[in-house]
């Protein structure tokens, strides 16, 4: 374990910790993965002769719950932030259990949305719209799960590294957090792309 | 314990707090404005603009951005120029219809009929084995 270096020093070169550099890293490519998704939806949209109504399709009010509940997780993850920062573990567990019911509550919104859909025969094949809305949502549906698995981990076994390093407990807590914020933004953009324009 | 941890970045649940509810706000703000029935232009626009706000805040306070070292922001800008590059190129395909544009004149390519630019005297074979 101690053969990784820089996970609390700041590097000279970069000025920073390896994991922060190599997490904006990794959303970088995050960036361009959904921007290649968002660009072809705009192609298909402009170029399409005919496209449905989409607030007319899906459940504007339940994808409204599902910003606020994704907002709502994304502060709780800061403070668990805080919370390990400032050496508070009660208050630690407290937000990032916050965090994980977040996570799991978003998700249960879209297991409703999606088998409704299913239910009124509307699936991926259906139209051009339907196939960018499955993908980008199902998409965006894996990184929470990736995000919570991580979180899951930082609540459970993983906190034993609380005492042992608490520093790079902490920075630990902060790349997963600034993971789990990337995830908020992207629905931060779905959220009126495919559900109010 | 109470260890003080070296994060580079302070503790301000305050401000958490803050940037939590100008979230809220903006997510109502731009459902409300969606019911309006204004242009589509202008739905797009306000929709988007919203949108960025609210991810800037998200990546400046939550994700620390504010005050972040250099480093961090030189991928960022290349990775914007490059997700710019990608709607900018949607413009080929779509300007046409999307501005009433001519991308082939301006690039001296459409079709015309006195075939002004070095026609190829080859006839079908410089055709690329297109039918």
């Amino acid at each position: 374990m101690d053969a990784l270096p820089y996970t609390t020093t700041v590097r000279p070169d970069t000025g920073l910790t390896s994991p922060k550099l190599g997490i904006w890293l990794f959303l970088a490519s995050e960036v361009m993965l959904f921007g290649s998704l968002f660009s072809a939806y705009v192609l298909l949209r402009t170029g399409a002769p005919f496209w449905p109504d989409q607030s007319a399709t899906l459940n504007v009010p339940l994808a409204t719950l599902n910003t606020v509940i994704l907002i709502s997780s994304s502060v709780t993850m800061v403070m668990a932030w805080a919370g390990a920062a400032s050496g508070k573990l009660s208050r630690y567990r407290l937000f990032m259990g916050l965090t994980l019911v977040g996570g799991a509550l978003f998700l249960v919104v879209k297991v409703i949305e999606y088998s409704d859909k299913f239910s009124h025969g509307l699936y991926p094949s259906t139209n051009n719209f339907l196939a960018l809305y499955f993908t980008l949502t199902g998409l965006h549906a894996i990184h929470v799960i990736a995000g919570m698995v991580v979180n899951a981990y930082l609540l459970g076994p993983g906190v034993r590294m609380w005492t042992r390093d608490h520093v790079r407990f902490t920075n630990r807590v902060e790349i997963a957090g600034i993971y789990w914020h990337f995830v908020d933004v992207v629905w931060i953009f779905l959220f009126p792309v495919l559900y109010l324009l | 314990m109470s260890a003080p941890a070296q994060t580079a970045h302070v503790v301000n649940v305050r401000g958490y707090l803050t940037v939590f509810l100008t979230l809220l706000v903006l997510t109502v703000v731009t459902v409300a404005v969606s019911s309006l029935n204004l242009t589509e232009t202008a739905t797009v626009a306000v929709a988007i603009t919203i949108a960025t706000v609210k991810a800037s805040l998200v990546a400046l306070f939550f994700m620390h951005l504010k005050g972040e070292k250099p480093m961090v922001f030189w991928p960022l800008a290349l990775t914007a120029v490059l997700v710019v590059g990608l709607f900018v190129s949607l413009l080929f395909a779509e300007g046409d219809h999307l501005f009433g544009t001519k991308f082939g004149d301006a690039f001296g390519t459409a079709p015309t009929a006195t075939q002004p630019a070095s026609p190829k005297p080859q006839g079908g074979e410089g055709g690329g084995g297109s039918h």
